[in-house]
């Protein structure tokens, strides 16, 4: 039995820790993310008339961008960045790198860790600008080191360049959750499947991967979204060439910011918001049937 | 627990959305009606401190070094003495950028929604239509009535006005004005066998030139022509625009009131597009990579292209011995340049055989200035004319002034060149505010064809995007 006053104090209590806190998320996400859906029924221009006097146009906007051949090719340009740059790069690395020095201690791991640390903490326009001048036609430091080749890396593979240039700079988060995860297995299953005679990928496979699954999961779900996201690969290659790594989230500033129509933007921008929905969905259904 | 752990993802996720959403969709408030800044705006009273900011996209030791420099090491100490002299403490900043022309654009027109932005900045006289449309921006009368007895006006031309003018009102002060021709390299068309006086007068010529170049001298980029959306402006005024004056046509007919859709001309535009970039005269990655404009200024600089349309811009901003971004020590015996030949001869606008296209840009009055009064008097400041000797210090520029024009006319021979061959074949872009619209649709059409499409495919896609913007009436197209 409870004292009901005791119980209406605890709940006043939380409302009162609550209400700043929800306040903020009301100002700052949901009042913006519905304005962000109005703006994309009206045609909304950063100049010109339509800067004064926007107009609701219905849905003209998505229908816009669906019958659209350049958003069509973003999307395709966003997921191919997603698979190859977050699950296989950033994630598959990101696991290698932590199951093989799982048994390394001491300097030689935390000279590793620095190393792939310091990728992912250097700011972004800094890192862009040592991308470009690693794969500069005819000053890159990649091709003085293949013997003054001047192979236009950002011309003729733009996408996996810029797929190898994210694996590098994210992999640094995937190996530590993973290395984390990875510590919390008894070392005592291991050592017994060891002895019973497992080989290194049955351990992997059978005693690693099945307890660290949710790990694998919540880690994937965060890099997809980020990467979906990720406006970084504008620094490099502003989307060219010819829309090759055009993303989605570069095809909104193109659209918003450079032809300044705010509101085509902003309706792209709930697309992008349903898709970030429907990966997060699909992970969240994985990770439940885990449990 | 399962709901707890769910609720916190989604927390997270809608987070990461929203974040993102507003992050790409700007500012959220709506467009704000903007106070009449006259009323607003009282003088300060004498000897309380007044700071005025001028923003530019220049800076020092970068972009528009020229300009950067003078604004800091002239205009900034000599008005606030002028200002002292007058009992006022006038204290001026200087906001300077060094980006490309689309994302100071994009800049200025988020500080100018949002109210704030500098008290006097640079504009590109092909935005104000947009910007006064939007109400960003005003005449200069309505926010200060002595704007129109400034004595300067009188130096200044009816069509260089214009530039900074929309709908026959006056919303800045231009800074000058320019033209488009082609530059060519002389050592390597010395390479070549080519003339060091060479005067193409077809695009045959420019094409055949480009072609001996290839055969001849290896390792050079023969030809660029800007193209592509990556560019930005410079694909319309330095590329597109010229070759279609020379066809016979304007972009847009101020007598039958229509703009060029998919017509011949267009399409010949196009198809020199194709001659150029896909058999080898042309590098199209320079027209797609993200900078390419400064990697073609720098391979010019570095003779690695033999003929590039630009405009006298990059003589004296670029390649300029002192202060250019890329100097070229030989500039005056290396660089050659003639005027931009018609399709063939008399076949450009008005039956010329050479053509060009003009613009440029000038300063404007912020109409949120807290200081209407002090902001006119360091905008006309600037374009008084010792502000403007002072700025060109004998290098070669097409000033907005005829008094200094006449005076500095002769001191360079590009200059003259500029002034009196080029500027009296010219032709300026169109003032209206869907300008900008109409020319991002043709720089995406010029990057289509060398990226795989056909030119009457690009050129159909190109007249429906115009159709969207302007409507059918306003759309020719055939022949």
């Amino acid at each position: 039995m409870s004292d009901p006053n005791a119980t209406a104090l605890r709940t006043r209590g939380a409302v009162a820790f609550l209400t700043p806190a929800l306040l903020l998320i009301a100002v700052f996400l949901v009042f913006p993310a519905l304005w962000t859906l109005y703006l994309g029924l009206t045609d909304y221009r950063l100049t010109g008339i339509q800067a004064a006097y926007p107009h609701v146009i219905g849905l003209n906007n998505y229908t816009a961008a669906l019958g659209d051949p350049a958003f069509a090719n973003s999307l395709w340009v966003t997921l191919l960045y997603v698979l190859g740059s977050a699950v296989i790069g950033q994630a598959g690395l990101g696991f290698a790198l932590a199951w093989i020095f799982r048994r390394w201690r001491g300097p030689a791991r935390n000279a590793l860790e620095v190393l792939v640390i310091t990728a992912w903490i250097i700011p972004s326009s800094v890192v862009a600008f040592l991308w470009i001048a690693f794969l500069d036609t005819r000053q890159g430091t990649l091709n003085a080191a293949l013997g003054n080749a001047a192979i236009p890396w950002l011309f003729s593979w733009p996408l996996l360049s810029i797929i190898v240039f994210n694996t590098w700079r994210g992999t640094a988060f995937s190996m530590l959750l993973f290395g984390g995860a990875l510590n919390t297995l008894p070392p005592s299953h291991l050592e017994t499947a060891r002895l019973a005679g497992a080989s290194s990928w049955q351990q992997l496979r059978d005693i690693a991967l099945p307890t660290i699954r949710g790990h694998i999961l919540t880690n994937l779900l965060l890099i997809s979204l980020w990467t979906f996201n990720d406006f970084t690969p504008y620094l490099i290659t502003a989307g060219g060439p010819n829309f090759a790594t055009d993303t989605l989230p570069v095809y909104i500033f193109r659209n918003a910011l450079i032809n300044f129509q705010l509101g085509y933007g902003a309706a792209i921008s709930a697309i992008l918001l349903g898709i970030n929905l429907v990966i997060a969905l699909i992970y969240m259904r994985l990770l439940r049937a885990r449990s | 627990m399962n709901a707890k752990r769910h609720v916190a993802r989604m927390t997270v996720l809608l987070a990461t959305a929203a974040l993102l959403v507003t992050a790409c969709s700007g500012s959220s408030s709506p467009p704000a009606t903007s106070a009449p800044a006259s009323s607003a705006g009282a003088s300060s009273p004498a000897g309380s401190p007044i700071t005025l900011t001028i923003a530019a996209n220049a800076v020092v030791g970068g972009k528009s070094n020229q300009e950067a420099a003078w604004i800091t090491n002239y205009v900034i100490p000599t008005f606030e003495k002028q200002m002292a002299a007058q009992g006022e403490n006038v204290t001026v900043n200087f906001n300077g950028t060094g980006v490309a022309d689309e994302q100071y654009k994009a800049q200025l027109a988020l500080d100018l929604k949002s109210g704030s932005g500098a008290d006097v900045f640079d504009m590109d006289g092909i935005w104000i239509g947009e910007f006064a449309q939007a109400n960003y921006i005003k005449p200069l009368n309505q926010i200060v009535p002595a704007a129109d007895g400034w004595d300067g006006w009188a130096q200044i031309t009816p069509a260089v006005q214009a530039n900074m003018s929309y709908q026959g009102q006056r919303y800045g002060i231009p800074s000058g004005t320019d033209g488009r021709f082609l530059y060519f390299n002389k050592s390597v068309f010395a390479k070549a066998g080519l003339p060091a006086d060479w005067q193409p007068t077809s695009w045959q010529d420019i094409l055949t030139a480009a072609q001996t170049i290839k055969s001849k001298v290896p390792g050079v980029t023969p030809l660029q022509i800007d193209a592509g959306t990556a560019m930005g402006e410079a694909t319309t005024a330095q590329g597109f625009l010229p070759l279609l004056v020379g066809t016979g046509v304007k972009l847009y007919d101020e007598s039958t009131q229509k703009w060029q859709g998919n017509t011949t001309q267009i399409q010949d535009v196009l198809n020199f597009y194709k001659q150029v970039y896909t058999t080898g005269l042309g590098d199209p990655q320079i027209q797609l990579a993200a900078k390419g404009r400064d990697q073609s200024f720098q391979e010019f600089s570095q003779e690695k292209i033999g003929i590039l349309g630009e405009s006298d811009y990059m003589w004296r901003g670029v390649i300029n011995p002192t202060g250019g971004v890329d100097p070229m020590q030989d500039r005056n015996t290396e660089v050659g340049w003639t005027l931009m030949p018609a399709m063939t001869p008399g076949s450009g606008v008005n039956g010329q055989s050479f053509v060009s296209i003009s613009g440029g840009g000038g300063r404007v009055l912020n109409p949120n200035t807290k200081y209407p009064k002090e902001a006119w008097a360091l905008l006309s400041f600037m374009a008084s004319k010792d502000a403007v000797l002072q700025y060109t210090n004998g290098q070669a520029q097409i000033t907005q002034r005829n008094d200094v024009n006449s005076q500095i006319l002769s001191s360079d021979p590009l200059l003259t060149f500029v002034a009196t061959k080029v500027l009296p074949l010219t032709v300026y872009r169109p003032g209206f505010a869907v300008y900008p619209q109409v020319s991002q649709a043709l720089q995406l059409a010029s990057q289509e064809v060398f990226a795989g499409k056909s030119v009457s495919d690009a050129a159909t896609e190109y007249n429906n995007t115009l159709v969207q913007l302007v409507g059918a009436d306003h759309v020719a197209s055939g022949s």
